[in-house]
């Protein structure tokens, strides 16, 4: 491990917890803690896990009013901004010339500016792009003065609620600003485990009081990225890099869902050409859920076919492992449409043998959301 | 016993060898979700891709570490992977070797070496 990867303020706290770090993403990042993976993805579906987030990109925008900024982030994202009420957040994404996705994210309306949450791996290239393509009238600011921590699991409320009783009131998807360990935090009722839980934005110089307080509770225990991927992989969400980039429609990657109808009838965003044909016709390949009948995991990059020994793939796999509350492999990936309907068995490709593998909905367990 | 830099073991049981992987190979690779061992039978050349586990993280191989034939596979793994991680020198044994040429293993750290090795 050298000095080039950044380090985030909880740093010091997750060596002192004995997580194993990894380089990601330009940081050294905890993938697991002495509970190992295993342990800690079924800790945060039973009870709440902390995870350090603190990479991720947290970037304000910010002009005359909310509704200023919101007309011009919809002109680089498919999703309705301008209608999102103030204290609501929604998963969007950045879209390219070719309908491809540059990124995804979470926006949220904090009533006079909107405070995004991008990847960690693509802040660099998102300011930059924010800042070329948003009107110079609006601040486009990188915060690298806020810790990110993410507390999931279905003990989440009741942990946070002894913090601040009033977390219950919030619903999924709800922003609010809120005093946690004596410092204005910005939680939001999200996550990306499938369970119930908080994102609450800190800043850097209480979060590891505030991870401290947290972990201190019996139920709650510090989470790596290890368990982060197999909860995100059986919630069926997409890891940008793997599932997404920028040579999948949105529509392939079967996030339809995230366009809200005013934009689908009107348009006005990069790749409309593109993503309103895919809607329309529907697209040549789609993300589907995978299952292996077998219980060999099928990993990302497994090739998948129709039969035994058809010649012609027709489709990849882009995210596969373990997932320990399905207690049987889970995958994720692509295939050509006609193979889309769930219960489809084809065949992927492990070690250069053809096992067989069964389309499935997503995702594998819950939403275990508060709506 | 003898230990590879794979950290794999072996250990002499009458005229075969049994092979199977450490206790420090079994943490850093940590829960084992999945064990494919070879054919009972099967002809395997020293350094051979001989056998494979999957943790919830990730696949890894298992080197043939002698020349030899496989005579037996180890059913209770591939029922129950965990048993690797829970026993890994005991239960959790992998595959035994008739060896060709028993003088291989001479190549092998003893249980000291191995010790400085990992520590």
């Amino acid at each position: 491990m050298t000095d080039e990867h950044l380090r985030t303020p909880l740093y010091d706290l997750h060596l002192k917890q004995g997580a194993k770090m990894v380089p990601f993403a330009g940081y050294e990042m905890p993938v697991q803690y002495p509970m190992g993976v295993m342990k800690e993805h079924l800790h945060t579906r039973q009870k709440a896990g902390l995870f350090d987030v603190s990479h991720m990109g947290q970037v304000v925008l910010r002009g005359k009013s909310y509704q200023q900024v919101a007309v011009e982030l919809e002109a680089l994202i498919p999703m309705d901004v301008i209608n999102l009420n103030e204290g609501r957040q929604r998963y969007g994404f950045l879209t390219n010339e070719d309908g491809g996705i540059r990124d995804d994210i979470m926006f949220a309306n904090r009533g006079d500016h909107i405070f995004l949450v991008v990847n960690a791996a693509c802040v660099e290239a998102d300011l930059a792009y924010l800042r070329e393509k948003i009107s110079p009238k609006i601040n486009v600011k990188h915060l690298k003065n806020r810790s990110l921590l993410a507390l999931q699991g279905p003990m989440a409320e009741r942990v946070l609620a002894e913090h601040y009783p009033a977390i219950c009131n919030m619903k999924f998807m709800d922003v609010e600003t809120i005093p946690l360990a004596s410092a204005e935090c910005w939680v939001s009722r999200s996550g990306y485990t499938g369970e119930d839980g908080f994102e609450i934005s800190v800043p850097e110089t209480v979060a590891v009081g505030l991870a401290k307080a947290l972990i201190a509770h019996k139920d709650v225990e510090l989470i790596g990225l290890g368990a982060r991927d197999s909860l995100r992989l059986e919630a069926g969400l997409c890891l940008y890099g793997h599932d997404i980039d920028v040579n999948t429609s949105p529509i392939e990657a079967s996030l339809n869902w995230a366009i809200q109808n005013r934009r689908k009838d009107q348009g006005g965003f990069p790749g409309e050409d593109q993503i309103l044909y895919d809607l329309a016709n529907g697209p040549s390949q789609k993300r589907v859920g995978l299952q292996p009948i077998g219980r060999a995991p099928m990993r990302e990059g497994s090739k998948l076919f129709q039969t035994e020994d058809s010649v012609e793939e027709i489709g990849m796999i882009t995210s596969g492992g373990f997932g320990p509350t399905v207690g049987a492999p889970v995958s994720m990936g692509y295939v050509s449409s006609e193979f889309a309907q769930p219960g489809t068995t084809i065949f992927g490709e492990v070690r250069g043998k053809r096992l067989p593998v069964k389309t499935a909905e997503l995702p594998f367990t819950g939403p275990n959301f508060k709506r | 016993m003898k230990f590879t830099e794979e950290h794999e073991w072996l250990r002499i049981e009458d005229d075969l060898v049994v092979v199977g992987i450490t206790e420090h190979a079994s943490a850093q690779l940590g829960d084992i979700v999945f064990v494919e061992l070879p054919d009972e039978g099967q002809t395997v050349s020293k350094d051979d891709e001989a056998a494979v586990i999957e943790s919830v993280k990730a696949a890894s191989d298992i080197l043939a570490p002698i020349d030899g034939e496989i005579v037996e596979v180890n059913q209770v793994i591939i029922d129950e992977p965990s048993k690797v991680n829970e026993d890994p020198l005991g239960v959790g044994w992998f595959f035994k070797i008739k060896p060709d040429d028993l003088s291989q293993m001479d190549d092998y750290m003893d249980e000291r070496s191995y010790n400085k090795l990992i520590a």
